[in-house]
């Protein structure tokens, strides 16, 4: 069976920097996706891509399978379609993500109308039915309310309403709950993970939180310097990350218990994409470091089953990536 | 709303008594009308008669009050130089100046603003360098440049179009057009950073995001953000219609509310003077207010709690 989307050899370049570097990912039908990684690491800026989203001075290239059938560059009358309707996308700032000016009923019936012809008072039970089933209270009469007459985590709310209008395939969420605060977080997943339940859409969560990753998703993609690093279950990755950047990435996390005791942070700083080793691009900040490691930028290949990494001296253990890279 | 507009007309009128205070004391501190309608080497015994009959004998408070007064149940005075009502010779020249600011005003909104939607679209190609070059040019050159480059060109050179007077309707056509051109020019950049700023925004990528095709997004999503602060501009265009165009019916010798002006500050006609300043700026408060008003038809966040707009 053709995946739901295959992503192969995404490149962009912004002004001939590139931001993504040659991205592979898959995503089945169904399945919920952690893309996880650093701010400007190209998490974002993948699905943005694939979507068509970026600005046109952004050189991309590759190639973007939806089911199959090739999305990168398509027409535009397809992309709209396509947008909105098979895939859709939610963002971080659900305030300044939708527009000021119009009736959050009014933008939701606006997707109501593109991708399942409704208008009028058809449109607006729908609207009125989608925000109920996003959990808004008093939907009918916030269908009349402007954005910034509700809070952060009603406007996400009403982001993923319009999200579902199109009853997509799949939800690419850009850092969802990053503008709100924690509990209203936890909802908002839950949320997501209801819909997905009831709907089963596929789910990609574009996060730097690992909390809200594992929470959420079966399998997560790391991402380093617009590169995908390591892919696995979500609980491999917790139990036994591969590469050590990923293990880096959880020796940063606080304890939950025991002892107060600083964090281990990984030493040094992401290249800058116009500076970026010959090598592997995490090299001069890895304790696993030698000098094959800057022959060539090493490909995602297999450590263990359904565990891939592009480390060519992977870490096999949680424990001795911790130890490795906290001081002694 | 009935306290903000409450507050707002509050503003008004007391911007309007500061501008003819204003207006009544430096005229009075910077020359003496009686010498120069009279000319200088009037004999004395007219001169003065001339100060007694005008009031300009008593003390300047006791002016000031008088003319207050006088606003009060519409008296705007008479003319010194003809004695007519000032408020009947400024009237008759209204319609003059708007001959030529309407227009104007047309040209500058039906071309400004598209220039600028367009060039913000084709941001960075030679479309928008053109247009901007053109607004550039059009926004540095003063009006009274422009005015004679055009009377060189189609009146000197073409022979195509009067240089001066108002008899017809082609004696309009250049004054009409530097007052536009330069406007367009400043509308045309305002109106494509507004819509730069606006396409940059997130809820842009969201509308793309959920299938609305380009241009849809931009008409229905872009431009009514923009506007917003595109409306500030228009809004003191249209209060400047009547004052707007000083330079410009010097100029081409048009006869205008800006013509009158320049003469009668020149004759010290106090009354005229502090007629069409009151005028103007009555014209540019409405028209404040108005925008104001606006805003809140175009942003509904400005409507619950109106704060921190200019007067």
């Amino acid at each position: 069976m053709t995946p739901l989307v295959e992503i192969r050899g995404l490149a962009a370049a912004f002004d001939d920097v590139p931001a993504l570097r040659g991205v592979d990912l898959t995503v089945g039908r169904g399945e919920a996706v952690a893309l996880v990684g650093e701010s400007g690491c190209g998490k974002s800026v993948t699905w943005l891509a694939a979507l068509g989203l970026l600005p046109a001075k952004a050189k991309v290239s590759g190639s973007v399978r939806l089911d199959g059938q090739e999305i990168l560059h398509a027409p535009p009358a397809m992309l709209d379609r396509v947008r909105g309707g098979r895939v859709v996308m939610i963002f971080q700032d659900p305030a300044s993500s939708l527009n000021p000016v119009h009736r959050i009923g009014r933008q939701v019936a606006e997707a109501l109308r593109l991708h399942r012809g409704l208008s009028g008072a058809a449109a607006r039970a729908e609207a009125r039915r989608l925000l109920d089933r996003v959990g808004m209270p008093d939907a009918r009469r916030r269908l009349d309310a402007y954005p910034h007459e509700l809070s952060g985590g009603q406007n996400q709310r009403v982001m993923i309403a319009m999200a579902l209008a199109g009853s997509p395939e799949l939800l690419v969420a850009d850092e969802p709950t990053t503008a709100l605060d924690v509990t209203i977080q936890a909802q908002i997943l839950e949320l997501l993970g209801e819909i997905r339940r009831d709907t089963g859409m596929a789910l990609v969560l574009i996060s730097h939180d690992l909390g809200v990753v594992a929470e959420t998703c079966d399998r997560v993609c790391v991402m380093y310097a617009g590169r995908i690093v390591e892919e696995t279950a979500s609980t491999e990755l917790f139990s036994a990350p591969a590469h050590p950047y990923s293990a880096g990435l959880l020796a940063a996390l606080p304890p939950i218990d025991g002892p107060r005791q600083p964090l281990a942070a990984i030493p040094g700083s992401v290249p800058e994409p116009w500076a970026m080793p010959a090598g592997c691009p995490f090299g001069p900040r890895c304790s696993h470091h030698v000098a094959d490691c800057d022959a060539a930028a090493p490909s995602l290949a297999a450590v263990a089953p359904g565990h891939r990494a592009a480390c060519i001296r992977p870490v096999h253990h949680a424990r001795a990536a911790a130890s490795m890279l906290l001081p002694a | 709303m009935l306290r903000f507009f409450g507050i707002r007309l509050a503003r008004a009128l007391l911007t309007l008594v500061l501008v003819v205070t204003f207006a009544f004391v430096v005229l009075r501190l910077s020359g003496d009308p009686a010498l120069l309608i009279m000319s200088p080497d009037a004999p004395p015994e007219a001169i003065a008669a001339f100060r007694k009959a005008w009031g300009l004998d008593d003390p300047i408070w006791q002016q000031y009050l008088r003319y207050f007064a006088a606003i009060f149940q519409g008296d705007l005075g008479l003319s010194m130089r003809d004695g007519r009502p000032a408020i009947a010779l400024v009237a008759e020249r209204i319609p003059a100046t708007l001959a030529l600011t309407l227009p104007a005003l047309a040209i500058k909104i039906g071309l400004g603003i598209p220039a600028g939607v367009y060039a913000a679209l084709h941001r960075n190609s030679f479309a928008d360098r053109a247009v901007m070059l053109l607004a550039v040019a059009g926004f540095t050159v003063p009006s009274f440049v422009l005015g004679l480059l055009l009377v060189l060109v189609f009146a000197v050179q073409l022979g195509w179009l009067p240089s001066g007077g108002q008899e017809s309707w082609r004696h309009a056509v250049l004054p009409v057009l530097t007052l536009g051109i330069g406007g367009a020019a400043v509308l045309a950049r305002f109106t494509r950073s507004a819509m730069l700023e606006v396409l940059g925004q997130p809820y842009m990528r969201t509308a793309l995001a959920k299938g609305v095709p380009w241009a849809v997004a931009v008409r229905r999503h872009a431009l009514p953000n923009a506007a917003i602060p595109t409306v500030t501009i228009v809004g003191f265009m249209v209060g400047s219609l009547l004052a707007g165009a000083v330079v410009v019916e010097s100029v081409f010798s048009w006869l205008g509310v800006g013509r009158l002006l320049v003469v009668a500050v020149a004759n010290r006609d106090l009354a005229v003077v502090q007629c069409i300043l009151l005028l103007v700026a009555t014209t540019m408060v409405i028209a404040n207010l108005v925008v104001d008003l606006l805003y809140g038809a175009l942003d509904p966040r400005l409507r619950v709690a109106p704060k921190g707009a200019t007067a």
